[in-house]
């Protein structure tokens, strides 16, 4: 399969072992991948915040930049964040029509339809569970709000885990509670999204895992900080960094000075 | 600062205590008088806001506060993850749930569609079974009338039901005014009203509350409570259950709000777990109801939908209770006067409003408050409203016209919309599916497009931003300049401290720093020997598409 990858603007810059470990997966169970280079942002940031108006040409540069998925250039487009690919579906089309720009919202919805987060296209899409990953770590997984409610993407992400070899996979209690990121929420609320994520992190700690990974960098970026902050020993990976993970080509332990949301004094 | 009663604090723009009758100061009816009600001691009068749709400080602030009260936090963290527990159980043992969610959401908006025939035919049938139906523009109008049908039946003193509806337009404060005496007969209700406390959730007002300070409330503000009264729920519920008693017995006249008012029958409905709204709709000579104009259902088996929803979304029940379901008059049974008072209140102009109208199907049921991780933190005291939690952030900033610009950007309602992580938690378990998250950026948006004469920080790093994140190229040269991050971050690789707004951030949390490598430069420096297939290249985008001097294009 031909697959278009969105890297999203916050892993291109902040959390690049996310996209990267998509192309390698995705390569690695047999299909290519392309990097469309006009791509930048879906405009979540600027929907969530209220800055529709400032949301258009974020979205109109998106739209184009996948739009040739359209016309068979690629079969489908990936997107290693739930809450990108939830922008994409949800959001892309209203913030169009707002501006009065029809046309460009069902642009937008066609190529919405093609879009697929990582778990999604894995899945539903290529038909895998079992991509062939080797990870012999303790690891505990929080399914991040828009994979889980607006994306619905269920026990995927979980199945694909579970079918990592040496995995040693721990339920997270009160999985399915936000860890207080909200985007600018962590900014404009920060006192009541750092309570968030303090009942996150002490739920993250309990489980005795040495990984805690999911489907959104900008999440693992929020849980990450506050775990790194009170030096808890405890590393944040993309869910698509443990999938590309092999015994050939481990996923790699930080070491100082590397750019990676890990906690812990090293 | 003010605190009320056991050391709950108050927002600080709270004003004179609410049952004072010369209380009438509200400057742009933010509620910012000082009148004599100031505590002077820990059980004295505690100021009150004065609007119970605007109270207290912005969000933020307000939230901060009460994240500090450590008994709060433990309160509020039990109570809901108890009920959250009980609602996920009975709900998932409905086969259809997502169907009847479907019908009431559906029922819904075809009582938005056709309000104003409904309320008529309604109106009609109340009055055809010997009921009297009175139309209320806004608060004053709807206290006024009730306050004059009490005082034609000569008493000064009623019994009450629980009802948001009065909540929201102040009417124990002003039938004080006017020297009649109101009291509340919900178990809950009636342990806010003895600490001259404000509700801080819709269906169970003292949730901040423990059966602790429930005693010591009971024992210093209920005049007969048993002096040996023990914290133990049943003995408080007995001690409540004796004083409530009296009052039952001797009301002439009780005050009730409604669940449902059904168009084609007349019939109004009030749904509860105690037996007091029961009391209170049959042993009175004289019952008013007050109900908000949204509640009317069109025909009396849409109850089949919204008696299956409520009672499983709010209590976390199979069935309520006590469900009662009155008819206009009935010679020599129950209530041989009754007054229903349709209550707008700022509903018509939400009605006006495409997307804001969903905030009208409401059924009161409180779930999107247990759910909310916010509010569970905060409580409901933060948001400054009788209507609190995510339905409180979507409802009250239209109710009191707040969004958009309409009051001012100091309006502390302006500032509810972003009270919410836009979890979605609240659309998962509305009974009648109201997009809460997508309401909630609808509001944002229209207090960004009112504010847009006004410079500010974030107007200005949001168009910057806009700017940067349209273009290929323009955000690889941002990207460049990121990488200066590198630089604060230092040689351990992370940034423990930035200036504002940032600050606010790194105040508890680090910031990796950028990456060395941007996806977008690791893809450009791929060798083409890389394992896999060929195809690396997007043939999407010619060599050289003039982003060549950045190295961008492939």
């Amino acid at each position: 399969m031909r697959i278009a990858l969105t890297a999203t603007c916050l892993g291109d810059v902040m959390f690049p072992q996310a996209p990267r470990a998509t192309a390698l997966l995705l390569e690695r169970l047999g299909h290519e991948v392309f990097f469309p280079a006009s791509q930048a942002c879906c405009g979540q940031m600027h929907v969530n915040t209220g800055y529709l108006d400032e949301a258009v040409p974020v979205v109109r540069n998106h739209v184009e930049a996948f739009s040739p998925v359209l016309d068979g250039e690629w079969d489908a487009v990936v997107v290693p964040s739930g809450s990108c690919t939830g922008s994409v579906r949800h959001q892309q089309g209203m913030v169009c029509r707002r501006a009065g720009l029809d046309d460009l919202a069902r642009t937008a919805e066609a190529v919405a339809a093609k879009t697929y987060e990582l778990s999604e296209l894995l899945v539903d899409v290529l038909g895998v569970t079992d991509v062939g990953a080797y990870f012999p770590h303790r690891v505990t997984y929080h399914p991040t709000c828009h994979s889980l409610r607006m994306l619905h993407v269920g026990d995927k992400p979980v199945r694909l885990l579970r079918a990592v070899e040496g995995i040693d996979l721990v339920e997270l209690p009160a999985a399915e509670a936000c860890c207080g990121f909200g985007g600018t929420f962590a900014l404009k609320n920060a006192e009541t999204s750092t309570a968030m994520l303090a009942d996150k992190m002490t739920h993250v700690k309990a489980t005795g895992a040495e990984v805690l990974t999911a489907g959104d960098a900008s999440c693992l970026l929020h849980i990450g900080g506050g775990l790194s902050r009170i030096r808890a020993g405890v590393r944040t990976l993309h869910l698509a960094e443990i999938l590309a993970s092999t015994k050939d080509a481990p996923a790699p332990v930080p070491t100082p000075g590397a750019a990676t949301t890990s906690g812990g004094a090293r | 600062m003010s605190r009320t009663f056991l050391g709950l604090p108050v927002p600080r723009r709270t004003g004179g205590a609410r049952t004072l009758p010369d209380d009438v100061d509200r400057p742009g009816g933010h509620g910012t008088s000082s009148g004599p009600g100031a505590a002077s001691d820990a059980f004295g009068d505690v100021p009150h806001p004065d609007a119970p749709l605007r109270w207290g400080d912005t969000f933020p602030d307000a939230a901060r506060e009460a994240l500090q009260n450590t008994q709060l936090r433990r309160n509020l963290a039990h109570a809901t993850s108890t009920i959250r527990a009980k609602r996920a159980a009975v709900v998932d043992e409905v086969p259809d749930w997502e169907a009847l969610r479907d019908a009431g959401s559906a029922i819904k908006t075809d009582v938005m569609a056709r309000l104003p025939e409904l309320l008529e035919e309604l109106e009609r049938s109340v009055v055809a079974r010997g009921g009297v139906v009175h139309w209320a523009r806004d608060a004053d109008e709807a206290n006024r009338i009730v306050t004059g049908l009490v005082q034609a039946k000569g008493v000064d003193e009623v019994v009450k039901v629980k009802s948001m509806a009065t909540q929201e337009i102040g009417l124990n404060e002003a039938l004080a005014a006017e020297g009649i005496a109101a009291y509340e007969t919900d178990l809950a209700e009636l342990i806010v009203q003895l600490a001259d406390d404000m509700p801080s959730h819709i269906l169970v007002p003292a949730i901040h509350r423990n059966r602790a300070e429930i005693r010591e409330i009971f024992l210093a503000r209920m005049g007969d409570a048993p002096p040996d009264l023990s914290d133990v729920p049943r003995e408080l519920a007995m001690a409540a259950r004796a004083h409530l008693r009296r009052k039952f017995l001797s009301a002439k006249v009780a005050i009730s709000g409604a669940n449902f008012g059904v168009a084609d029958t007349g019939t109004l409905t009030v749904v509860e777990s105690e037996g007091n709204g029961r009391m209170c709709l049959t042993l009175p000579e004289t019952l008013i109801t007050v109900m908000g104009i949204e509640k009317v259902v069109p025909t009396y088996t849409d109850l089949e939908v919204f008696l299956q929803l409520l009672p499983r979304s709010s209590t976390g029940e199979r069935m309520n209770p006590y469900t009662s379901l009155w008819t206009g008059v009935t010679p020599g049974d129950g209530p041989q006067e009754f007054h229903l008072v349709l209550l707008d209140n700022g509903r018509t102009d939400v009605l006006a409003d495409e997307v804001g109208r969903a905030a009208l199907h409401c059924i009161r049921c409180s779930a999107c408050l247990n759910v909310c991780p916010v509010y569970e933190r905060v409580g409901g005291h933060a948001y400054g409203s009788v209507y609190p939690g995510p339905i409180g952030a979507i409802l009250t900033p239209q109710l009191t016209k707040s969004s958009g610009g309409m009051s001012g950007h100091r309006d502390p309602n302006a500032s509810l919309p972003y009270a919410s992580t836009l979890c979605g938690a609240c659309y998962e378990v509305c009974p009648v599916k109201i997009d809460i998250p997508s309401i909630l950026v609808e509001l944002r948006a229209r207090e960004v497009d009112a504010d847009r004469g006004r410079p500010t920080g974030w107007g200005a790093a949001m168009k910057a931003a806009s700017f940067v994140l349209s273009d290929a190229r323009r955000f690889a040269l941002a990207e460049k300049a990121a990488g200066l991050g590198r630089v604060v971050a230092g040689p351990k690789g992370r940034i423990s401290t930035l200036p504002p707004p940032a600050s606010g951030w790194t105040r508890s949390r680090d910031l990796p720093a950028p990456a060395k490598q941007t996806f977008r430069d690791w893809w450009r420096d791929r060798p083409s020997a890389e394992p896999g297939p060929p195809g690396h290249d997007g043939p999407e985008v010619p060599p050289n598409p003039g982003l060549g001097d950045e190295g961008e294009g492939r």
